[in-house]
């Protein structure tokens, strides 16, 4: 098939590679446990993630069915809600959102889709995981623990966060630090695989702009990710000591219970510019990934090639670097010095442009497409409505005389989980109905995936949509019960109601989605090799589910950019990315 | 904040010069055919390794120079009283450069071949470099015996702090060496040691320069420095 001389260049890796470079598991247990391979360290991380992010789920039915029906379930007390809020933010933003693009969908995709034979370096990639999977192990047993999780809210912010009164403050805040620590470690470690396998270890013609737009978004998430945490590594570990050796880094001096603790001089905003430094980008690693994947499903299932790759990749990369310029945005109520909220006021809104340009390139994607509704279709579609929706609000919420008032409203409840919450979500369940059949070589059952959609994408809808109306009302977050607020109308708590029966719902919802994929892992139809007919490198590999070394004897040949979708004259609606011109050609003059 | 900033330009720079040579502007669609017909873009010429330390390297100065950052915004309250800096400090970063230079020779005997030299180096390296943490907590423990306590003042929590976090990854640095030297114990090629020796040097160094910015900062003689800093932001 292909002839052209193919010796090893300087930096390029050889087309074949002699036995002995590639790690080879001798026993069950480093075949499936212990395993260097990116792709069991994939599906570790995301069932991992999976089942921390379950705990978060039920967390939040706790509190939904605390804010409907306050009173109603003694088992909840105002201690409990704070802890709940606190584990579910932490939980679902860093240990599942993050650890799902990064380590999951990373160490799947990045070697298949670069065309490698596996991460560049196995070994650190495995301690990446068992150190998150410690991470995780310490931050689940703060719920054992006397006194609990803690309660200091996601954000963390001293002085609050590490004294007595708020829950959790004996072991669950030490927990929680610890656990961060370990997690960023773990991170660290798969992080720096993730960039030099793309930096290194791509396939002969697999240029940086033949790469397809999910690698490039976990790539500059996953750079990104390796800069910004280190601000929060900084902060746990001084919120650490100033917990457990009484520094004062953040500690103001004030009097607790009663007397004057032994804190004093410490800057509480310090620790909001360093979790924010943090916080902000964290959110473009999640979307970033999303943004990456969302625009290759779209283009597969609409039978059209991306629009604007190249506005798409730059938007990626420019989103990624003013991500860092804005994280003040948080800060607008902190009491930081006035002016400095025009300056991030103008970052963020300008990072709308970027942004505005992928959502306009995803559109015209669709635009005269032959679109197949199928189920990571929907998903990436559900995703396109809601992220606008929740952007929109950012644009709000980014200028500084709106947010003072909304601030401490369900209007930032409703913005982030639209923006963050909902939209990645979309992604991640379409992503794994779009590369299911290739991990396992079965599809999931459509008629249950189409009902797991429109339960989820409605549902998300009806439960976060009112939200805003509530926030305008002024009706606060964090709170544990609303009271007699004479400002919040009857309306407001039945409407309430209404939200948490929809959680309730819409949670249960995804225990189909759970039960598909047990059952279609024994009893889906079987896929084949390439079910959506699409081009990018890990659908040509030549097992299904790929196996070990992803390629066979010889690494595949690219040969064209990711997005050949319908090209005119060409026999087939889609040209894989290591199908050689001349194939295409033959193919060309059989048709004619 | 202004520290940090500063040096996320300077990544940026780097980034974007990378990026440059990368083609961003191509046309991949009307772009067929073997990657050898289109100018650049192709992976880099360095090993895998080396790519892997530079980006780590990068990590890692984030990680100090946020360190750096906190430490700037919390010396401009007013409960900041600066530490005697024990004069074993001096002591200390000569045996840190004596390490380097040690790793470094080490480094240039690979490239001779010299295998003998390239032993002596990394044991005189590595023997360096323990000292120097050695040293750290001799100085640790002058300053606690001196009253000067961890939580008693923010510079006093600095000054552990920073030495712990360049200690610790001086330490990690020693697993590398050790394993590299494990290596050499087992005799293997001198081309296999070119690269980790190599590595083992260029990570010899970046901590030595971490040293002396903690060093100046630490003194009090990059004060004047860090006030302007913090007053580009305030």
């Amino acid at each position: 098939m292909v002839d052209i001389p193919y010796e090893g260049i300087e930096g390029i890796p050889p087309a074949e590679v002699p036995d002995v470079e590639l790690y080879h598991p001798r026993s069950w247990w480093t075949r499936y446990v212990f395993s260097q391979d990116a792709k069991v360290i994939a599906i570790q991380y995301s069932l991992t993630a999976s089942a921390i992010g379950l705990v978060a789920l039920v967390l939040s039915w706790l509190m939904r069915l605390q804010l409907g029906f306050p009173g109603t379930f003694s088992f909840i007390d105002a201690n409990q809600y704070l802890q709940f809020i606190t584990m579910h933010g932490m939980i679902m933003v860093i240990y599942l959102l993050t650890a799902l693009f990064l380590g999951g969908f990373g160490n799947y995709l990045i070697p298949l889709m670069v065309g490698a034979r596996d991460m560049v370096f196995p070994y650190v990639n495995m301690l990446s995981y068992w150190v998150y999977l410690l991470a995780v192990l310490v931050l689940a047993s703060t719920f054992f623990v006397p006194g609990g999780p803690t309660g200091a809210g996601w954000t963390l912010y001293p002085p609050q966060a590490i004294l007595s009164g708020t829950p959790g403050q004996d072991w669950g805040i030490i927990l929680m630090m610890s656990s961060l620590i370990l997690f960023i470690i773990g991170f660290t470690m798969g992080g720096l695989n993730y960039v030099v396998t793309v930096l290194q270890a791509r396939t002969r013609g697999m240029t940086l702009m033949r790469l397809p737009l999910t690698v490039w978004g976990i790539f500059t998430a996953t750079v990104m990710a390796l800069l910004a945490f280190p601000a929060l590594f900084v902060a746990s570990v001084m919120l650490l000591l100033d917990r457990l050796l009484g520094t004062s880094f953040f500690m103001p001096s004030l009097v607790e219970m009663g007397t004057l603790s032994k804190y004093g001089g410490g800057s509480p905003l310090l620790f909001q510019h360093l979790f924010w430094f943090f916080g902000h980008p964290e959110v473009y690693i999640v979307a970033l990934p999303a943004f990456g994947i969302v625009s290759d499903l779209i283009s597969t299932h609409a039978r059209k090639n991306i629009f604007g790759y190249r506005m798409m990749v730059w938007a990626i990369v420019a989103i990624g670097a003013l991500s860092f310029i804005v994280w003040a945005h948080h800060m607008y109520v902190s009491g930081m010095f006035p002016q400095f909220g025009y300056f991030f006021a103008t970052t963020t809104l300008i990072i709308a442009i970027p942004t505005a340009i992928k959502v306009y390139n995803w559109v015209l994607t669709l635009w005269r497409g032959d679109i197949h509704l199928r189920v990571p279709m929907l998903f990436a579609l559900g995703f396109i409505i809601t992220f606008v929706n929740g952007g929109l609000t950012g644009l709000f919420l980014g200028n500084v005389v709106v947010d003072v008032p909304l601030s401490d409203t369900m209007f930032v409840v409703a913005h982030f989980h639209m923006v963050m919450g909902v939209a990645p979500i979309m992604v991640v369940l379409g992503a794994i109905y779009h590369w299911y059949p290739k991990v396992t070589g079965r599809m999931l059952n459509d008629a249950l995936g189409k009902f797991h959609f429109w339960v989820t994408f409605l549902g998300a809808y009806l439960i976060f949509f009112p939200m805003h109306y509530l926030g305008l009302l002024g009706v606060p977050r964090r709170y544990f019960e609303l009271g007699d607020a004479a400002f919040i109308p009857t309306s407001a708590h039945s409407l309430n109601a209404f939200i948490s029966v929809v959680a309730l719902t819409v949670g249960f919802s995804q225990m189909v989605f759970l039960f598909n994929l047990a059952w279609s892992l024994f009893k889906g139809e079987a896929s084949g090799g390439n079910p959506w007919r699409a081009t990018t490198l890990e659908w040509q590999t030549p097992e299904t589910p790929p196996g070990h070394g992803n390629w066979g004897k010889e690494l595949p040949i690219v040969y064209r950019w990711a997005y050949d979708y319908s090209v005119p004259g060409a026999a087939e609606d889609f040209i894989p990315q290591n199908q050689p011109p001349r194939a295409t050609q033959l193919i060309q003059g059989a048709a004619s | 904040m202004s520290a940090i900033i500063l040096f996320l330009t300077v990544l940026a720079v780097i980034a974007g010069w990378w990026l440059s040579q990368q083609r961003l502007t191509a046309k991949p669609w009307l772009e067929e055919g073997p990657a050898g017909d289109f100018p650049g873009g192709d992976a880099m010429t360095w090993p895998a390794a080396k790519v892997g330390l530079g980006v780590f390297l990068a990590v890692a100065s984030a990680l100090f120079v946020l360190f750096i950052s906190a430490y700037s915004m919390r010396m401009s309250v007013v409960d900041w009283r600066p530490l005697p800096v024990p004069r074993l400090l001096w002591v200390n970063t000569g045996v840190l450069v004596l390490s380097s230079v040690a790793l470094q020779w080490s480094y240039v005997a690979a490239r001779r071949h010299d295998i003998e030299s390239v032993t002596i180096g990394l044991l005189a390296g590595g023997a360096s470099a323990v000292i120097f943490l050695a040293g750290q907590l001799l100085a640790w423990q002058r300053l606690g015996a001196a009253g000067y306590f961890v939580a008693s003042n923010p510079a006093n929590s600095f000054f552990y702090l920073l030495t712990a976090v360049h200690g610790l990854h001086l330490a990690g640095g020693l697993v590398a060496l050790g394993r590299t030297s494990a290596k050499m114990w087992r005799g293997a090629g001198i081309a296999d040691m070119r690269l980790s020796v190599e590595l083992c040097a260029i990570y010899w160094h970046f901590l030595l320069l971490v040293w002396l910015v903690l060093l100046g900062l630490l003194t009090g003689w990059t004060d004047d420095f860090v006030d302007i800093c913090r007053r580009l932001l305030s």
